[in-house]
């Protein structure tokens, strides 16, 4: 009996396992193969070696992604709590909302941003003013969060609205008011959805190109523009080497963060 | 013992239901005071109100004189003990009992004395550093208590505290409860459906139907002198029996006339006849007032369980002695075990026994136990 189900089990996972070898862990050895070679396929250690030259760029893609991380949690947390107290009717609405914008393609919504914070375009217009946005730190940490606060939402909602109902009602019944009854009580019992979407905000806007490449106005390279430039001009085994340590520092901060969440269930959803 | 809290006229509806009616109640400083219905009688609902996760429609709510129907529940000198316990899973067995303590700033010093002391009463001393989830449900029960006791509040509320508890359990928690409630001296508003419960550990019991208060009364009054059909079978077994009462002190039924201790009723007057099952005498059908023929007989350990035809109608009696199904008998009853009451809307709808069975109870208890 046991073993028929496990045979069974192991036939239903089988397409799984299939799709998961070819797109996840062939092209992470594609990826240690050309960071551990030279153009000439022999074993060196040269890329990672000369990636020192890339610390700033890798420190100021940190900068940008850290501030625009906490502004969606800023933003995020009070809509995502908003949501969940909300009537399940408008929770519906809501969720819809958030989504809808999602259902547009990433970089057809960066370009329309572009469109309208660029020089000439729509807000300057329409305030009659010339201001200069597009090529600003402050217009990529905006593109950032406009992508990504979705990330953010979600989870930390679905997190909210899994509360018990009677947390509330027993913190408020043993004194806290209605401010206290979210930092005491409702926000250290969301922190899993938090870290969820600290995760899945954090991780994108560290590694993307787009956002800075369209709105940064090509005055400033992230490490996403280092990586997808060596990618275009060939230089195969830097680029690896740069993606190889970026993994490797994406998983040991995904790490540090699952050490925060242990003792919830669950954990991150990455 | 003075009002502590009054509750005048408290209406409350749930999209156009009316879940509690004009309720009238005081409940005095100090005395266990037990809501006990069936589900959905509004007990739950008058706790909400008193604790203030729930604003009545109509009428006001007084603590110790002063009008609090407005006040939010963290301003009121109440605490709850929830049906599910609600501990706070981020915190351990310490930091959950401290907690309200933490939000009044009190010193550290003051914290870890009063814990210590408040752990001590419910019995975890050394449980300090526990997480909650890794507790028993009698433990997170304990835990639940010591943290809406800690800030001395005036009254404690039980939203059917022990509904998750084993039987053992629950009985040696009864106790306990009891006992904390004596030895701290505030009042108790507790909820449930479980009349040997509220028998047990109550001053005072309020039972309620459909939003109103059908009697309040001691335990003893509550279960001798029932008010109407609906207490007289919720509380307990009973043999309900239309009537007319002839004079005072005399009754009629079931083509018999019976001398019984109740008076004030007109002459004639249709009434609701009580006799508890264990107060009735199994004679010689001879010697007996009523005779009838067994139907059934089940034996429940203490005594007999004997469901009598008299006439069409089934009674309950509980004996001691060994009758042998379809035997007749002769029931026995003394004017003490007969008691009055007026018809009222629940009158005809309990206590005929022509439809109980054991087996059907059994059956339907196992279909419940399995969908949990």
């Amino acid at each position: 009996m046991m073993k028929k189900r496990s045979v069974m089990h192991s036939i239903a996972a089988a397409p799984h396992i299939f799709w998961a070898i070819l797109f996840i862990v062939l092209p992470l050895i594609i990826v240690i193969y050309y960071a551990f070679t030279d153009d000439t396929g022999a074993f060196s250690f040269d890329n990672i070696l000369s990636l020192g030259e890339y610390v700033p760029i890798f420190v100021l893609s940190l900068e940008l992604s850290v501030i625009a991380t906490f502004i969606c949690l800023l933003i995020g947390y009070p809509l995502a709590y908003i949501m969940a107290k909300a009537k399940p009717e408008h929770q519906k609405i809501f969720v819809m909302l958030l989504m809808l914008p999602m259902w547009t393609n990433l970089l057809i919504r960066t370009y329309s941003i572009m469109a309208i914070l660029d020089d000439g375009g729509l807000l300057n217009t329409i305030l009659g003013t010339s201001m200069h946005i597009v090529g600003t730190k402050g217009a990529v940490i905006f593109g950032m969060v406009y992508d990504f606060l979705p990330y953010m939402v979600l989870p930390i909602y679905t997190c909210i609205s899994k509360i018990d109902k009677h947390m509330w009602e027993a913190a408020s019944d043993l004194g806290c008011n209605t401010f206290q009854v979210i930092t005491k009580v409702i926000f250290p019992l969301s922190m899993s959805g938090v870290i969820s979407g600290v995760t899945m905000v954090l991780v994108p806007s560290i590694s993307t190109f787009y956002i800075s490449q369209k709105l940064g106005g090509g005055t400033f390279e992230l490490i996403g523009d280092t990586i997808e430039r060596q990618f275009v001009t060939g230089a195969y085994n830097v680029g690896g080497a740069i993606s190889l340590v970026m993994m490797i520092l994406i998983l040991i901060s995904i790490g540090v963060m699952n050490r925060f969440s242990e003792e919830d269930e669950g954990g991150i959803i990455v | 013992m003075a009002k502590l809290i009054e509750l005048k006229g408290i209406s409350k509806s749930y999209d156009g239901e009316k879940v509690i009616d004009g309720m009238n109640l005081y409940i005095r400083d100090g005395e266990f005071i037990t809501l006990l219905g069936p589900s959905g009688c509004g007990k739950t609902t008058t706790l909400r109100i008193i604790g203030g996760f729930e604003t009545a429609d109509e009428g006001t709510l007084y603590f110790d004189g002063v009008e609090i129907s407005d006040v939010p529940a963290y301003k009121r000198h109440i605490n709850t003990v929830f049906q599910k316990y609600a501990l706070f899973p981020h915190l351990n067995v310490y930091e959950n009992i401290a907690f309200p303590l933490r939000l009044k700033k009190k010193s550290e010093d003051e914290i870890k004395t009063r814990v210590t002391e408040m752990l001590k009463m419910v019995a975890l001393s050394g449980f300090e550093n526990k997480s909650v989830s890794t507790l028993s449900g009698g433990q997170q029960q304990r835990v639940a208590i010591a943290r809406a006791l800690i800030s001395h509040p005036k009254v404690l509320l039980l939203d059917e505290p022990l509904g998750a508890l084993d039987l053992k359990l629950r009985k040696d928690m009864q106790n306990e409860l009891k006992t904390i409630q004596q030895a701290i001296g505030i009042t108790f508003i507790y909820v449930t459906h479980d009349q040997e419960e509220a028998l047990s550990m109550s001053d005072t019991i309020v039972v309620m139907a459909d939003g109103e208060i059908q009697q309040i009364g001691t335990p003893t009054d509550i279960y001798n002198e029932p008010k109407n059909a609906f207490v007289a079978d919720f509380i307990g077994e009973s043999n309900i029996i239309d009537g007319v009462m002839l004079e005072d002190k005399r009754v009629r039924f079931s083509h018999h006339t019976f001398e019984c201790v109740d008076g004030g009723y007109e002459a004639n007057e249709p009434v609701d006849v009580v006799v508890r099952p264990e107060d009735v005498d199994v004679v010689e059908p001879e010697k007996g007032m009523l005779t009838g023929k067994v139907t059934s007989v089940t034996f429940k350990g203490v005594h007999y369980e004997i469901i009598v035809d008299i006439k069409g109608f089934k009674w309950m009696i509980q004996s001691t002695d060994y009758v042998a199904p379809e035997a007749t008998i002769g029931l026995f009853i003394e004017p003490e075990a007969i008691h009055i009451m007026k018809k009222s809307k629940y009158s005809g709808k309990f206590g005929d026994y022509s439809s109980f069975s054991d087996e059907l109870d059994q059956l339907s208890d196992a279909d419940t136990a399995e969908e949990f």
